[in-house]
């Protein structure tokens, strides 16, 4: 299943960003969140493949969904406590 | 009737816009600066002054001697913004009529956000940077912890940097055998940038910095001397020094202009205010996820003044943002290196040189005749 961008609490476009770059962004969000939010990352940045899903199994907040875009990927995770 | 122009900040973003539009726009627009203080301050500066290299006399100026004659400057805090009015209100009362309106009001520490922040130390304000001072003077050995409290924070590398400094700063001070320094990072490597992180993390190695990852501080107890981070983990310091967290500027929240950390919904391309077109941001001010820095501001600058002096024209905005930032990171031994890149060039730092290192000293000098009046493109 494919979560459409209206089931997403909130959406940040990080194309490009280098820095503080896609995970940062993402972390930030998660702190703000209430839990139970649904964060969307779209990220250019290669490293965040590997980057998001370590700090996500670190931290304890689950991943719902990557999907592969043109050019860039969308990262889906939701905040688990 | 010449076009009102009110621009809520008087930093890098702020005062150079001001000055290219008066530039541009001459009698067709009365341009006005509010700023709560009046002064100009240099922030890349607060890293200098904490390690004992910079006097803080040098950080400060008037902001009327760094904007174009012609430009209004009210010192004044805006406490609220109509955009269906199209008004700002200030503090002492009396308000403000605009057509246009630029948020260039920064971000503000909010050391409450985190559980038991106490009196931690920082290098984010004047004066946390002139008590950290202090603080260094008298120290004599001990393990000290650098680390992230909130997220977005100013200047990524800064904290790269500032351990890197102080691991030098106990070494001339005879204290580093005495001593340990770490880097709580927040993320899964020393700095955002792995290019960037490759060059650093070798120098860590040499200099016998520490580094723990995925370290977001989440609570401090300053009895015990113990920081957490929101990932689970608990470390022991004897001098803990945080980046506070940062949120956006009182009047944006006051006037529900921003989302939960008080940043303005901008976009990316054309700095608008994503529900009203009046209103443009830049630098910090904005919910972009991009370096909140002056070179941010100093580049999204000229984009909102040509779109604002194309608006008062009636014609079509030929610029957009493309994303461009330039920034130094210090690596210390008198080395730095450089980070430059937009929305379609990904940074491909240089080898950390001394190079660099005088291009930072030159640009930290240079800056009062430069930057604010639009000197370097």
């Amino acid at each position: 299943m494919t979560l459409t961008e209206t089931e997403v609490t909130r959406t940040i476009d990080a194309r490009g960003m280098a820095c503080p770059g896609p995970l940062l962004a993402l972390i930030g969000a998660i702190r703000q969140g209430q839990t139970g939010d649904t964060i969307a990352v779209l990220s250019s940045d290669a490293g965040s493949k590997s980057d998001i899903p370590a700090w996500c199994a670190k931290a304890k907040h689950e991943i719902v969904e990557v999907v592969e875009l043109s050019g860039h990927a969308r990262f889906v995770v939701r905040k688990t406590h | 009737m010449p076009a009102r122009v009110v621009i809520l900040g008087g930093g890098v973003g702020g005062t150079l816009a001001a000055n290219l539009l008066r530039k541009e726009l001459g009698g067709e627009a009365n341009v006005t600066v509010v700023d709560s203080t009046g002064m100009h301050i240099y922030q890349p500066g607060f890293l200098y002054v904490a390690l004992d290299q910079a006097n803080a006399l040098w950080l400060a100026r008037d902001e009327r001697t760094l904007l174009r004659k012609g430009v209004e400057l009210v010192v004044e805090q805006a406490t609220r913004i109509d955009p269906s009015r199209q008004t700002v209100e200030l503090a002492h009362g009396g308000t403000l009529p605009y057509d246009y309106l630029v948020l260039a009001t920064g971000s503000r520490l909010d050391r409450g956000a985190v559980a038991g922040y106490g009196d931690t130390h920082d290098f984010y304000s004047f004066e946390g940077a002139l008590r950290l001072r202090e603080e260094l003077r008298r120290f004599k050995g001990g393990r000290i912890l650098v680390g992230v409290a909130g997220i977005p924070y100013k200047c990524p590398p800064a904290p790269v940097e500032f351990v890197l400094m102080l691991e030098e700063y106990l070494r001339k001070r005879g204290i580093r055998e005495k001593s340990s320094v770490t880097l709580l990072s927040p993320l899964g490597r020393a700095f955002t940038i792995e290019s960037a992180s490759k060059l650093v993390q070798p120098i860590f190695d040499r200099q016998g910095v520490g580094l723990s990852t995925f370290f977001n501080v989440e609570s401090v107890d300053t009895a015990k001397h113990t920081v957490s981070s929101l990932e689970g983990e608990t470390a022991e310091y004897d001098l803990l020094v945080l980046v506070p967290p940062h949120r956006g500027a009182a009047v944006i929240e006051a006037s529900g202009l921003g989302d939960a950390g008080g940043w303005v919904p901008t976009d990316r391309d054309t700095l608008q205010h994503k529900s009203f077109e009046r209103i443009l941001a830049i630098g910090d001010a904005t919910d972009l996820p991009i370096s909140k820095s002056g070179s941010t501001a100093h580049f999204e600058a000229p984009v909102v003044a040509s779109r604002i002096a194309s608006f008062v024209r009636g014609t079509a905005p030929k610029t957009a943002y493309g994303g461009r930032v330039m920034c130094f990171l210090a690596t210390g031994g008198g080395r730095a290196t450089s980070l430059r890149f937009d929305y379609t060039h990904p940074p491909v730092p240089p080898k950390p040189s001394r190079l660099w290192h005088w291009a930072k000293w030159i640009f930290n000098r240079a800056y009062w005749v430069t930057i604010p009046q639009g000197r370097v493109g």
